[in-house]
């Protein structure tokens, strides 16, 4: 300690003289825990690396949305061209239909797959019987670990024309249906293989949040004449409210990107009018038309949106039911 | 002793349990019924959920006429192994097959170690800098470069058409991340403190006392990794062009990707060649899926303790 405090002042003595104590000390602090932790510094180099490299430099090279790219020619672009690809895609109509697209299926997969896992999830907390409980949650996670092709091929086999939806409205005295290949269809399908994938997953960590409302405000509500259903009302769900914010605002997060994968998988250019969404219009731009910097320019676009609507929701959240991911 | 035990037990226990009866259990009529559809849409959900796997797997043993002809629903029609035998004896099949577990593997492998790392070192209160290794970490939860200017990146560093591209650009899953993160935070101080005056080395003690007390939750680590590495397509379908770097996802991907190419041509009418596809995809989707299904009974516990530590403290 004592050598530390009697160390001559560094060798550059204008800027020592210009910030004279504060910075001095924070460097020389900074020196001792590198000498202390070095080794744990060390452990982190990698991941630091791969973040730098795989997520922090795409973010830097979207300069290209703001350049002009060539395939084969600078990662960075050839020269700059301003906002010109941010005016190109804001005056294209397709990009509105896609944006339209991306909000609708964002907004139905946020009204059916938020709510529904809590339902589900307050549904099985009523049933007496552990051992039907266990197997309804074993079964109702079982699609969650399924790959999305293998959904995607699922979904495609069942609403083919020789497919069981088909044979059911048949039964039911219809015509048959080629679901995948009608623009009015693709929105339900979409949504509700999402559901079908997504729901009992979803409820773990509500199932979590039910064991942990004290049963004392539970008898509380009952001396007060509280029935089942105001009980729930009243005790439940206050209950479980952080869960329901926090996995509300981690939804929003994902909003713009609404499953991507996915619906590449399930679109064609038959229900492209209402399938297609940015994600898959950036995607067929850069790789079947070769618009890097346009496609670039869009997926910067959409990414900020994205950002913002996180940073949004957990600021309302934190200001109004005081619950936030940070 | 042990028979005073239960004895002196039995009268105290008795009071609270016909409290709890007199309390809450005495079920109205209204919650009998509600209990009644409760359990009928429970059973639905089962029902629903399951379908879709009865129904692949009836189709995969079928006949094809069946199948044409839209008979085949729960049961097998004219009980066949014909699309077996034909899936499984395309060699491409079996490469891509491989290449699935080698990716998994090693994917598996890189993610495990990076995590670990980063986690640990993310655990240390008393770091500096700390903060920022967070951030570093959380900020790309919630922002990405996108799409196009990944693939610039992939392309210009020359793993095109190799498995890094595949194994290396989602190494740390930040969630995995925050997940091992707090679980090392809620180990006791003392031991590695204990440690490091036994002169133990940082590298020493995650090796020689953390990662042993560590053994649960790496194995759910692990897990996810691997099942998420498994299931994944997008990035082998992105960066790898030749058709024997395959991922089985892939090849199951071009199989009905090639089916609904050719319905949307030939509009609705389907053509013999895409029905007679019809069973080759539900084997093909029956054996990429049957692993999975094979370990799932074992591995879910694991993934709702893991989903729940990350939930609790990330």
């Amino acid at each position: 300690m004592t050598s530390e405090t009697l160390r001559p002042p560094p060798a550059t003595p204008g800027q020592a003289a210009a910030n004279p104590a504060p910075r001095r000390r924070r460097r020389r602090s900074w020196r001792r825990s590198l000498r202390r932790d070095w080794q744990l510094y060390s452990l982190a180099v990698v991941p630091l690396l791969f973040f730098l490299v795989f997520r922090y430099l795409p973010m830097i090279g979207n300069v290209i949305a703001f350049r002009r790219f060539s395939p084969g020619g600078s990662v960075f672009g050839e020269y700059w061209v301003g906002l010109r690809y941010f005016r190109l895609f804001l005056a294209d109509p397709t990009f509105w239909q896609v944006f339209t697209n991306t909000l609708v299926l964002g907004t139905l997969t946020l009204l059916f797959c938020f709510p529904l896992p809590i339902v589900l999830a307050l549904l099985l907390n009523e049933v007496r019987a552990r051992r039907l409980k266990r197997f309804v949650q074993s079964v109702s996670y079982l699609p969650h670990f399924l790959s999305i092709v293998i959904v995607a091929a699922m979904v495609m086999q069942l609403l083919s024309m020789d497919g069981s939806v088909n044979q059911l409205v048949r039964g039911l005295g219809g015509e048959g249906v080629p679901f995948l290949q009608q623009p009015g269809w693709f929105r339900a399908i979409y949504v509700s293989s999402e559901v079908w994938q997504t729901v009992g997953w979803g409820t773990i960590l509500y199932l979590a949040a039910l064991t942990t409302i004290d049963e004392n405000l539970y008898e509380a509500a009952r001396i007060d004449g509280a029935n089942r259903w105001r009980q729930t009302w009243h005790v439940t769900l206050p209950g479980i409210r952080p869960t329901m914010v926090t996995l509300l605002i981690l939804n929003i997060g994902t909003f713009m990107a609404v499953g991507f994968e996915k619906i590449l998988l399930l679109y064609n250019p038959l229900t492209y009018p209402t399938a297609d969404v940015i994600s898959t219009y950036l995607f067929r731009l850069g790789f079947e038309s070769s618009n890097f910097s346009y496609a670039a320019a869009i997926g910067l676009f959409e990414a900020v949106i994205g950002l913002i609507l996180v940073l949004g929701a957990n600021t309302i959240s934190r200001r109004t039911v005081g619950t936030s991911l940070w | 002793m042990v028979t005073v035990a239960p004895g002196t037990a039995g009268p105290k226990t008795t009071p609270p349990v016909r409290a709890r009866r007199s309390r809450g259990i005495r079920p109205t009529r209204g919650y009998r019924v509600f209990q009644a559809v409760n359990g009928v849409v429970l059973t639905l959900v089962v029902i629903v959920t399951l379908y879709p796997f009865v129904n692949i797997v009836a189709r995969s043993l079928s006949d094809e006429a069946p199948i044409i002809a839209g008979k085949v629903n729960l049961v097998p029609q004219g009980f066949n192994l014909t699309a077996y035998r034909l899936v499984m004896s395309d060699p491409m099949f079996w490469t891509n097959y491989r290449n699935t577990v080698v990716y998994t593997v090693v994917a598996t492998a890189i993610s495990i170690v990076l995590t670990t790392c980063y986690a640990y070192v993310l655990s240390k209160h008393q770091l500096r800098g700390r903060g920022v290794l967070v951030g570093i970490a959380v900020f790309t939860m919630f922002f990405s470069g996108g799409l196009i200017p990944n693939y610039v990146l992939i392309t210009s560093l020359g793993m095109k058409n190799s498995i890094w591209a595949v194994v290396l650009p989602n190494a740390i899953n930040v969630f995995n991340l925050l997940v091992m993160k707090a679980f090392f935070e809620s180990l006791p101080v003392e031991l590695e403190e204990a440690a490091a005056v036994d002169g133990l080395s940082t590298y020493g003690t995650l090796l020689r006392i953390v990662l042993p007390l560590s053994k649960a939750i790496i194995a759910t680590m692990l897990l996810f990794y691997a099942v998420s590495f498994w299931n994944s397509w997008f990035t082998a379908f992105l960066y790898l062009d030749q058709q024997d770097l395959l991922p089985v996802t892939v090849y199951l991907r071009n199989l009905i990707a090639g089916a609904t190419g050719a319905q949307s041509a030939g509009g609705v009418a389907e053509s013999d060649a895409v029905q007679a596809a019809a069973t080759i995809q539900a084997v093909t989707i029956v054996l990429t899926t049957l692993p999975i299904l094979a370990v799932y009974p074992f591995i879910q516990r694991f993934f709702v303790s893991g989903v729940m530590l990350g939930a609790v403290k990330g």
